[in-house]
């Protein structure tokens, strides 16, 4: 199991969009991935769960990843939570 | 018993604000100043100073939450009242968690300065001992009791509250739906908060937000309460059973005879889990309400898989004694 603690970027935080563009590529993953934010744990396979969080800018979140391509999910699931997913989407 | 296990603890300007949500329920006001606000509170259990008051302090229980019931009100005001205060500075030296008045009774203003000197916080209720004391414990407990949340479904089907877990997209949220449908109630999808109650209840409930919300694919999300109205949802259920939705393995035993019971360990409460391999043609939902109508039956005091057991072995020994009567 491995995990990273991130900061989100995206300016509008991780609203509707942003949350199922994140369970889209966590579902790609074989590992079980969680998101974690101030000691609430949910699974970033489930839309509803990530939504949940409502994490804002700047907010911190743990990604936590347990399976066979733990890291890969980890390492895509951190870069996507840092990137301007907004602008991404529109793009 | 009594104090919180997980180190989790509360400040007295939260108790204040949970009494207000829950109707005023404690009616209580704080007398001390707003620095006491912040102190922490880690148990839910109550000591009466009574014997405090009169100089014994062997099993001086400080952190505990201090009721002053009348009793210890009107002795607390002769000590003052006689200049006795020899016990009083003896009772501030220790590290009381906080010390609460029934009976809407105020505390001597001697008692307020020395407990904002020592940064107690003391508080009036305007409730009688016995109903405050209830109640306090009983919001505390709850507030302080163990929690986790699960990634599944809580359902309430003919009045049993059932967990249904398993991986993503196996049709959890599917089959909840087809439940609610025929009748049944939702309480939370994907994530469960589940709390236990003194170590032997489990209380699930929606986290906030998403209360009431499902997400169908396909569909996106959907509002439960909207589309179903107030019969579809329930706020909160006790987890009674839960339901393990796994993807059909040929390989995999399954029971068959529901003899040997599984059980699901949630916060060191073992539920009575069942584990159902889910097949295009068979009909969960139906399968979930069959479960809960057999857990009723259990509970009951009927038991379909023993009863029928014992049948069996009745004939099998009939039909031996035939044999060899013959």
């Amino acid at each position: 199991m491995i995990e990273k603690v991130i900061t989100i970027k995206n300016e509008s935080g991780l609203h509707a969009r942003p949350a199922a563009i994140i369970v889209q590529k966590a579902n790609s993953f074989k590992s079980d991935v969680f998101l974690e934010k101030d000691g609430d744990r949910v699974n970033a396979k489930s839309i509803m769960g990530v939504m949940m969080l409502a994490a804002a800018l700047g907010a911190e979140v743990k990604v936590i990843a347990d399976g066979k391509d733990e890291k890969e999910a980890v390492d895509t699931i951190c870069t996507l939570l840092e990137s301007d997913i907004d602008r991404e989407v529109k793009q | 018993m009594g104090i919180s296990e997980n180190g989790k603890c509360i400040t007295i300007e939260r108790l204040l604000e949970l009494g207000y949500e829950a109707e005023d329920l404690l009616h209580l006001r704080i007398v001390t100043n707003d620095e006491t606000l912040q102190k922490e509170i880690s148990t839910y259990d109550i000591n009466r100073p009574g014997l405090t008051l009169t100089g014994d302090y062997d099993y001086f229980d400080y952190e505990k939450l201090q009721i002053f019931g009348r009793g210890e009100y009107s002795y607390l005001k002769k000590l003052v009242d006689e200049d006795k205060l020899e016990n009083i500075y003896k009772f501030f030296s220790y590290m009381v968690t906080c010390c609460i008045f029934s009976h809407d009774n105020e505390p001597p203003a001697l008692f307020v300065e020395l407990a904002d000197k020592a940064k107690v916080p003391v508080l009036i209720s305007s409730l009688p001992t016995n109903i405050l004391v209830t109640r306090i414990t009983r919001i505390l407990e709850d507030e302080l009791a163990p929690r986790t949340s699960i990634h599944g479904v809580l359902v309430e089907v003919f009045g049993v509250g059932i967990l249904i877990i398993g991986k993503s997209g196996v049709g959890k949220s599917e089959c909840a739906l087809e439940l609610i449908e025929r009748g049944h109630r939702l309480v939370a999808d994907d994530v469960v908060e589940i709390h236990s109650i003194a170590d032997t209840l489990l209380i699930g409930s929606g986290a906030k937000l998403i209360q009431h919300h499902m997400e169908i694919r396909g569909l996106g999300i959907l509002n439960i309460e909207h589309l179903f109205g107030v019969r579809g949802i329930r706020d909160t259920k006790q987890v009674q059973l839960v339901i393990s939705l796994d993807e059909w393995d040929s390989k995999k035993e399954y029971d068959r005879l529901g003899l040997e019971k599984s059980t699901y360990s949630i916060l060191g409460v073992e539920i009575p889990l069942f584990t159902i391999p889910v097949k295009p043609g068979r009909n969960i939902p139906i399968l979930i309400e069959t479960a809960a109508m057999n857990y009723r039956l259990l509970k009951m005091g009927y038991d379909s898989a023993k009863d029928f057991e014992l049948q069996l072995k009745k004939r099998i020994e009939d039909e031996h004694h035939r044999d060899t009567e013959a």
